[in-house]
């Protein structure tokens, strides 16, 4: 059987014409507006919490809409945008270095290494200066230097000082900042909260997304709610490959729910391997841990040059190191891209270099840093970072050199949308790393806060007005034949998780499914590896709905269960992920093809053939899905082979 | 290493709950401690057991979800460490540890090793706000903030709300969670207009959630796995009584 069949080409993704520095403000004027007294009539469901979910929520329950927000956490401040750690960009240019919009925007198409839409990216180098603004507002304690402005530094692959962030824990700063934003919504009675629980169905009635289907998790009562429209906030999918630096929690059920109901998924191929995590120590890894990439502007990637040197790092001469990143790439040096720094990291190993009792892992190393600006200083920089790291290693970093290694952080795909956000069922809106937009096939560091919260701000609120200036839609109720189906199809597909009673346990299969994604859709592809891997789960899943063992019942809080029905959703999209790898073939950002490289060994696009976004359409399970290509045009940044040398 | 867990089981918040104890073989140390409950879990699931519910997320120190009381300490041994942090080379060989949830009037167990936190949310909606509605704030660079104060408000904003505090106190008050938000927004000019609005409003709240007063007994600064020092509940104090005295109120009603 074929893996899959193309439709109709996407012809219009909504985006205005004309110069791209005048798009978003002609789309803001040409989209209709809600009147302040029917947004009180109209009510909006937003699915997570995190930078994009939370500030939205916030920012519609201000401007005057009915709001209904969800998360699975036992309170919305606890979203896993909370553990970045780097910083978030602006082309505020407060360096005077040469930054601006156009800038932000030039280095983040090519960033993403062509495969993102200049009009999007335009509009997020814009609002990215109004988020800076919005988030001191709010008391984010950012860094400052001593005349009391912004500190500002340079982050992973930029040339200019334009990431702000709060020591390492930016993430955390800006989250509460919409935390509270939302909590004083809350307060207010604006937004109803419904914390610890998980959306398991969309609702869509007459074509539009109305409602979805939630589960009560400390209860287990599943409920049908609804509103005017439906905005998933859900995050990334990387716990697909079970071991990533995304938290226990994540997972794929909202957006790929969505996706069976209508919902193109984008580029589900395009994930970003991070360079700088703690190495896998054993069997029993549940997780891995990034270090901000941060550490490269003061750290040193090295290995030792000969195979299989044993001996203490410290006793490792310096002519006897190679600092392979500044010698590959001598102008960025140990700042390249996440990309080109994970598949160095990468190719080390496979040469037999790699440090540690896995040989799985490089060093990065302060002795120079410390040697040149002081114990002090590091400390003051990156000291919640190294206490970390000893946590975990029980090793001083301050002694000898970091181990890292890289490990699956932040995917670039998602479900499919316009310019407007909205995907390809009207009502439905995806925002943050639930979508795909903005970030093409490589995100650039400190980037996410920076769409996260560009989205939930600035770009939904006023996009999703031009829809709902159509409403308020007629009324619908639990009793709808959508509804009552959706909720039916819920109720069996955790009735037959529960009956199986088999002999392996969901962290099991979760495990092998993992350990097939890294192996065969991980930091390089192959067309063998990735027929082999999708033969491999299907197979799997099959044994998944067999043999799987899921105990208790589904009357209140039953943890098992509510991995089970997450595991069971990653099942289908890592399908979906292995045939978008095998058809591109090409090596773009994070998708690195064996087959598609330049003599030297680095990612070797295909314009010609693949300058397009993969927005794959749902049939039925287990028949092949349809692809329908957007094509990608660059008037302003145009391809290049992307060089760091 | 070999231990004994004696860990606290409850099927609902309506049983009575109890220690039930568990061997468990082979942990390694370069486990994490939640980690260390996962393999259990696994056992007991294969052996027709429940596994023991305890809420996790990040697993990164960072998110606050995890929580649980080790021996009686909120979070274990280490200092400054949160229990998804917490890793096996802390303890040895042999060792028997006692697993219990948050114990508080405010934070009801819900099953097993989890906990309603809900109380938290309801204090920062009383106030541990700045209100600045999206699209309204001037350029960040009009007002400058002193780095001495942009540094410490970020000691406090560092508060994770994970609750150990109030496992900790004797008393069961949530006085640090509460001063560490207030300490934040004060020390940032950016929060002054609400300053004494927003004292009184997140006091009220952390009153009616059921939390009981702070007699600066000190526990709570010893477990936050964040480090929030003791004096910002000396600074919430100064800013409540200067806010009830301008209120013409006494304090404390």
């Amino acid at each position: 059987m074929e893996l899959f069949t193309e439709g109709d080409p996407i012809a219009d993704t909504r985006a205005p014409d004309g110069p791209v520095e005048t798009r978003w403000e002609r789309r803001r004027f040409e989209a209709k507006l809600v009147n302040p007294a029917n947004r009180r009539k109209m009510t909006v469901i937003v699915v997570g919490t995190g930078l994009a979910g939370g500030s939205a929520a916030a920012t519609l329950a201000e401007q005057g809409y009915r709001v209904k927000s969800y998360c699975y956490q036992d309170s919305p401040r606890r979203a896993h945008s909370i553990a970045a750690q780097g910083g978030i960009n602006a082309a505020k240019n407060y360096r005077n270095d040469g930054d601006s919009v156009h800038r932000l925007f030039y280095d983040t198409v090519k960033g993403g290494d062509f495969r993102s839409r200049e009009s999007n990216v335009h509009r997020l180098a814009e609002v990215s200066v109004n988020i800076i603004d919005q988030c001191v507002a709010q008391g984010v304690p950012f860094a400052r230097e001593y005349g009391g402005l912004l500190d500002t530094r340079s982050f992973g692959g930029a040339q200019v000082q334009r990431t702000f962030y709060a020591r390492g824990q930016t993430g955390q700063q800006l989250l509460l900042g919409a935390y509270q934003a939302l909590e004083r919504q809350i307060g207010l009675g604006n937004v109803e909260m419904n914390t610890r629980h998980e959306m398991l169905e969309l609702i869509v009635v007459d074509g539009k997304a109305r409602g979805i289907v939630v589960r009560d998790l400390v209860t287990g009562e599943i409920t049908t709610e609804f509103a005017d429209a439906v905005v998933l906030a859900s995050g990334g999918y990387g716990n697909v490959f079970y071991l990533s630096t995304n938290a226990k929690g994540c997972n794929v059920t909202a957006t790929w729910r969505a996706h069976r109901k209508g919902a193109y998924f984008a580029n589900p191929c395009y994930t970003q391997i991070h360079p700088t995590c703690i190495p896998v120590s054993g069997d029993h890894q549940s997780k891995l841990t990034l270090m901000s990439e941060s550490l490269r502007n003061d750290g040193r990637v090295w290995v030792p040059k000969a195979k299989g040197d044993d001996r203490n790092p410290r006793d490792i001469p310096e002519d006897e190191r190679d600092y392979y990143l500044e010698r590959i790439y001598p102008s960025f040096g140990n700042l390249v891209p996440r990309d080109i720094a994970s598949r160095a990291a990468k190719n080390v190993c496979d040469e037999g270099r790699g440090v540690g009792p896995t040989k799985l892992g490089v060093y990065l190393d302060f002795a120079d840093a410390i040697n040149r600006l002081g114990r002090k200083a590091i400390e003051a920089k990156y000291g919640n970072l190294f206490e970390m790291y000893e946590r975990i290693t029980g090793e001083d970093p301050y002694e000898v050199p970091m181990r890292i290694y890289p490990a699956v952080h932040y995917t670039m795909g998602g479900l499919w949308v316009d310019y407007d956000l909205q995907s390809t069922i009207p009502g439905l809106f995806v925002i943050g790393e639930a979508n795909f937009s903005d970030h093409g096939a490589n995100r650039l560091g400190a980037s996410a806060l920076m769409q996260g919260l560009a989205d939930g701000y600035f770009v939904l609120p006023n996009t999703i007005a031009n829809y709902l200036a159509a409403g308020p839609f007629e009324e619908v109720d639990g009793g709808h034949p959508a509804a009552v189906e959706a909720r039916r199809d819920v109720e069996d597909r955790l009735q037959r998780l529960l009956a199986i009673n088999g002999d392996r346990t969901v962290d099991s299969f979760h495990r092998e499914l993992g350990q097939i994604m890294w192996e065969h859709c991980g930091m390089e592809r192959s067309e063998a590896g990735l027929r082999k891997a999708i033969d491999e789960i299907r197979a799997l899943r099959d044994q998944f709905w067999q043999r799987v063992r899921v105990p208790g019942d589904g009357e209140g809080l039953n943890q098992s269960l509510e991995k089970a029905g997450r595991v069971a959703d990653f099942f289908e999209l890592a399908e979906l992920m292995c045939i978008d790898a095998l058809h591109r073939e090409e090596s773009c950002g994070g998708h690195f093809r064996a087959e598609h490289q330049t003599p030297e060994g680095e990612a070797q696009r295909d314009d010609d053939h693949f300058a397009y976004v993969a927005a794959w359409e749902f049939t039925a399970t287990g028949e092949p899905s349809v692809l329908h290509k957007e094509d990608l045009n660059f008037e302003y940044v145009h391809p290049t082979q992307r060089s760091y040398k | 290493m070999n231990l004994t867990l004696r860990i606290w089981r409850q099927s609902g918040p309506e049983d009575k709950g109890r220690m039930v104890t568990y061997q468990v073989d082979d942990v390694s140390p370069d486990m994490s401690f939640l980690e260390m409950l996962d393999v259990l879990n696994e056992r007991l699931i294969l052996d027709g057991d429940e596994p023991i519910a305890f809420d996790h997320d990040c697993r990164e120190g960072i998110c606050g979800m995890c929580g649980l009381m080790i021996n009686g300490d909120a979070h274990g041994p280490q200092r400054g460490t949160t229990a998804c942090q917490l890793h096996m080379r802390q303890f040895s060989d042999g060792d028997t540890i006692d697993i219990e949830p948050w114990r508080a009037r405010a934070f009801p167990v819900i099953k097993d090793l989890v906990v309603n936190r809900n109380a938290f949310d309801k204090i920062i909606a009383a106030g541990g706000y700045i209100t600045a509605p999206t699209g309204s704030a001037p350029e960040a660079h009009s007002v400058p903030v002193a780095k001495a104060n942009a540094d410490a408000a970020f000691e406090s904003a560092a508060c994770i709300g994970c609750g150990a505090c109030v496992a900790a106190c004797p008393n069961g008050s949530g006085m640090l969670f509460t001063a560490a938000k207030v300490t934040q927004l004060s020390l940032m000019p950016q929060g002054q207009p609400e300053r004494y609005t927003r004292v009184i409003g997140m006091v009220d709240a952390h009153d009616e959630a059921g939390f009981g007063g702070c007699t600066n007994a000190g526990e709570c600064t010893v477990v936050c796995p964040k480090g929030i020092p003791l004096t910002s509940i000396g600074r919430l104090n100064r800013d409540y009584l200067a806010a009830t005295s301008k209120r013409g109120d006494t304090p404390g009603t």
